[in-house]
């Protein structure tokens, strides 16, 4: 059944990507750890590290995607749930060091020594096991997108509203976390990570694994998240985005479903964020700031929401773009990012890949009289219902 | 003998309240001084004890001087000089008239010898000098210092003091500081008793610590009496520390009041959701301070009043960029809210590198007018003019566009529009020109709150991120589409903020307000002042 499930979400080009990136998680560590490095076809260190990072970052702009290109909630915190992920996996990292960092202390980390602590706090009880960490990583931000969507959605806050507060918690964990006596690091965070399960980090063979991981993390949540809108569910999905009052009049508990979607979604952020944390090396509370979540959101909107396949490529053109232009015209960056911001939603409000297809159907429909695509439709209702 | 001692104190202290010296004074003063020159050390003591009873300032550098072992006469004449040494010669200073006299040899004057007897004869006394000062000023400066510090070898010159003075406010200043004395001396029951009234009445930190001391000290009816004045005065102070967090709570509250106010507009009339609010705020801030070069460069004397020029600057700042903004991108958004939320992130984005360009990345320094420095002491709490200025100005802003908002034909228009769009452009109002006005008026009216804010914070790019999510907090938790909802939601929250903070911290209480603006959401969709009706959906 479940087979049959994930079946369904190979359809269309949706097979074709996942297969794509699924094989780029094998190839580039091929390439990169067999092949000598004065080859046309070798990917060097660095870029396998960049592009791990990448992928993470577009496995959270498709989480995103799936809230808001198909349910229609445009979540401001976001970046809450990829930070929560990281620090779980931050912890476990820090665990790791054991009796390595400077302090030389094998139980506490060191910033718990700098502070003056004596005890290990409850809360990282169970981090020294990777499968604990690797099941809070999926816990934390699932309970918390859990319980705040419980709210948030039983007492239908909707539109601007959730997005303004989904702002306030990701804001109000950014001050959480700056605190020192969270026991979280910190202004400093979680750092100086020595190995993942006994792999050392600073190894290439060790990055290459992580890029695997991430490109097959994002293959799989791809698959999944296709399968799903694909589904029943997805249908009763899109119902709640584009006329939500009419799908509680026919019956659907609309709240359920958008807590489902929202959940998940939270949980897939969790895992970019704890896969992202290794690559980097480093999880401060900077990955809190309302900045951060919001520019996920126009990775999502460069690349055309509610395709699943656009955030992903959204994410990582955005980032290769932010790269290179920190490199180059470090003044100039925000101006641009800026400037993407408003002509995505000025001129190219369904994003890169929407662009592209609505040109295809033009150019196929050319003979034939064209009809409002559904989620055109949907954006008129959706208007009429908000003025 | 003892009449003809008071008179003569009397006729002294007249004399003293007068603010010239009289000739024949200055005379006696002179001698005075020159007599220091004369005799051994020990019939200096008397000189100098008749110096200290004069009560003129002019003795206070003299014998300063004659301490630091820098006070020389001329041999010639026996007068006495300040004398300050510059390379091989001595410049010396006449003590009355002030008079210098350069380049004078070693070999014609001669040191006033002094001990260490003398010295600190003369540092004891000169610290209770300012209690027999001429200046009622000063004197009341030294009954407070003297209380404070608990001296209580002050206590003879207090009585002494006390039997002379006149100005009521000093008489007491120098009971209260006879009180705390007395209480901590081995003085009668009876005195200590009015002396506990005394400092009951009196109330304060310092109070509460002299009160405590004397009850864990004493017995009997003083331990009981002490007692009860120490609960009296803590009630005291509680309740001031309840007025001073309500004040500190208003305060903030009329800063969120003025960076929310222009949002309630955008947000609140429009529906707009503006997250260039902030950088509007910013933009306001930028323009004082290059209002404030301006004016340094163009007239130095109107500097106080740069401020002045700067409110409407800002206000045709901020408003302009505000009317482009709404001509050139949100009015292709609207009906599309969470569009126009990225479009105008993206706005605020561009226009903080802008300003980073333009003025380079660090603080700028916006310095506050004379007029708004400095504090006003009021019972206790310490008032500061630039938060109490800030206050008024931000209910008279809200006065202000309250009375726009009801009062002109062009609110009229405002809310005609939002609350019927179609049926008011049928009706002809130029709905589009009413867009973009409003939305100017909302940005305007940030500019005007980054003059005020200016004058209180750093003036950097990233001024307006720090209040963009605090205004959107206001907003909603006052209710959208409600002018009177965002003054008492920026109020309360200000205060909520201040009285979390003691028992919670700054960041902690400012989390937890927002978990509580989270929750309350959920309870209350629409916020404190819901709009009723057919036009909320």
């Amino acid at each position: 059944m479940i087979s049959a499930f994930l079946f369904r979400g190979l359809a269309g080009r949706i097979a074709w990507v996942a297969a794509f990136i699924a094989l780029l998680g094998i190839l580039v560590p091929l390439s990169n750890l067999m092949l000598p490095s004065d080859h046309a076809l070798y990917v060097p260190d660095y870029i396998v590290s960049l592009f791990g990072k990448y992928l993470t970052y577009a496995l959270l702009a498709m989480a995103l995607d799936l809230v808001w290109g198909y349910c229609g909630i445009l979540s401001l915190g976001h970046g809450a749930f990829f930070a929560l992920g990281g620090y779980a996996m931050g912890m476990y990292l820090m665990r790791q060091i054991g009796s390595r960092g400077v302090y030389g202390d094998p139980i506490l980390p060191d910033f718990m020594v700098f502070l003056n602590w004596k005890e290990l706090p409850w809360y990282w009880y169970g981090f020294d096991q990777f499968w604990f960490a690797a099941i809070m990583v999926l816990a934390i931000p699932g309970l918390l997108a859990f319980v705040f969507g419980w709210f948030a959605f039983r007492s239908r806050v909707t539109g601007v509203y959730l997005s303004i507060i989904t702002q306030a918690m990701t804001y109000a964990l950014l001050l959480a976390f700056f605190r020192n006596d969270m026991g979280f690091g910190g202004n400093n965070g979680l750092t100086d990570f020595k190995d993942i399960l006994g792999y050392t980090l600073q190894n290439p063979a060790t990055r290459a694994g992580l890029f695997a991981a991430a490109a097959f993390a994002l293959s799989l949540a791809l698959v999944i998240s296709s399968a799903i809108v694909r589904s029943k569910f997805g249908k009763v999905l899109l119902a709640t985005r584009d006329a939500e009052s009419r799908a509680r009049f026919l019956g659907y508990r609309v709240e359920h479903v958008k807590l489902f979607v929202f959940t998940l979604s939270a949980m897939m952020a969790g895992i970019a964020g704890a896969l992202y944390v290794p690559l980097v090396g480093i999880i401060n509370p900077g990955e809190f700031a309302p900045a951060n979540s919001i520019e996920v959101v126009i990775w999502a909107a460069v690349g055309g929401r509610g395709t699943l396949i656009g955030p992903i490529i959204g994410a990582i053109t955005v980032n290769l773009g932010k790269s290179w232009f920190t490199a180059q015209f470090p003044e100039y960056w925000l101006f641009v990012l800026g400037g993407l911001f408003v002509a995505v939603t000025v001129f190219m409000p369904k994003g890169m890949l929407g662009t592209l297809s609505s040109f295809s159907d033009k150019v196929k429909s050319l003979k034939p009289a064209p009809k409002p695509s559904q989620t055109e439709a949907g954006e008129m209702r959706k208007e009429g219902e908000a003025s | 003998m003892t009449v003809l001692r008071a008179l003569l104190v009397c006729l002294v202290t007249l004399l003293a309240s007068y603010s010239t010296i009289p000739a024949a004074m200055a005379d006696d003063l002179k001698d005075a001084i020159n007599a220091l020159a004369e005799g051994s050390l020990k019939d200096r003591e008397a000189k100098v004890d008749a110096l200290l009873e004069t009560g003129d300032d002019t003795v206070v550098p003299v014998l300063t001087y004659l301490a630091e072992g820098d006070l020389y006469f001329r041999k010639s004449d026996k007068q006495v000089f300040l004398a300050d040494k510059t390379g091989r010669t001595f410049s010396l200073t006449d003590p009355i008239s002030g008079d210098v006299i350069p380049d004078i040899s070693k070999r014609d004057i001669k040191k006033v010898r002094v001990n260490n007897n003398l010295r600190r004869q003369i540092r004891d006394g000169l610290s209770l000098f300012a209690l027999n000062s001429r200046d009622s000023a000063k004197r009341l400066a030294a009954a407070e210092t003297i209380y404070k510090a608990q001296d209580a070898s002050a206590l003879p010159a207090i009585e002494a003091r006390l039997a002379k003075e006149q100005d009521a406010q000093v008489i007491a200043f120098l009971q209260e500081a006879r009180a705390g004395l007395t209480l901590t001396s081995d003085a009668p029951e009876e005195a200590k008793l009015s002396a506990i009234e005394i400092l009951r009445d009196k109330g304060g930190r310092q109070a509460l610590s002299i009160l405590n001391e004397a009850a864990e000290t004493s017995e009997g009816a003083v331990k009981d009496a002490a007692s009860r004045a120490i609960v009296a005065i803590e009630r005291m102070l509680a309740i001031w520390n309840g007025v001073q967090n309500i004040w500190y709570g208003l305060s903030l509250g009329s800063v969120l009041l003025l960076a929310s106010i222009g949002l309630a507009i955008t947000f609140g009339v429009m529906g707009v959701i503006n997250m260039a609010h902030g950088e509007m705020v910013m933009l306001g801030a930028y323009t004082t301070f290059a209002v404030q070069q301006a004016v340094q460069t163009a007239a130095p004397g109107l500097i106080d009043y740069s401020l002045l020029f700067a409110i409407p600057a800002a206000f045709l700042v901020a408003g302009a960029i505000g009317f482009v903004l709404e001509r050139g991108i949100i009015r292709f958004l609207y009906g599309r809210p969470l569009e126009t939320l990225l479009a105008t992130w993206g706005v605020s984005l561009i226009l903080q590198q802008a300003v980073r360009t333009i003025f380079g990345p660090t603080n700028q320094e916006v310095s506050n007018p004379g007029w708004m420095s400095g504090a006003v002491e009021l019972a206790g709490l310490s008032l500061t003019w630039n938060r109490i200025w800030i206050f008024f100005f931000a209910l008279a802003m809200f006065g202000l566009l309250f009375a726009l908002l009801k009062r002109t034909p062009m609110g009229l228009q405002m809310r005609a529009v939002t609350q019927n769009r179609n049926m008011a452009s049928s009706l002809g109002v130029k709905t589009p020109w009413v867009d973009a006005f409003t939305f100017a008026l909302g940005s305007g009216i940030a500019g005007i709150a980054g003059v005020a804010l200016s004058q209180i914070g750093n003036v950097s790019p990233n001024l307006g991120q720090s209040y963009i999510i605090d205004s959107f907090m206001v907003v909603v938790f006052g209710g959208v589409g409600n002018l009177w909802g965002t003054l008492i939601g920026a109020l309360t929250l200000g205060v909520a903020n201040k009285f979390l903070e003691p028992f919670a911290g700054a960041v902690l209480g400012k989390i937890l307000v927002l978990v509580f603006i989270i929750l309350f959401i959920q309870k209350r969709p629409r916020g404190l002042f819901a709009l009723k009706g057919r036009a909320v959906e």
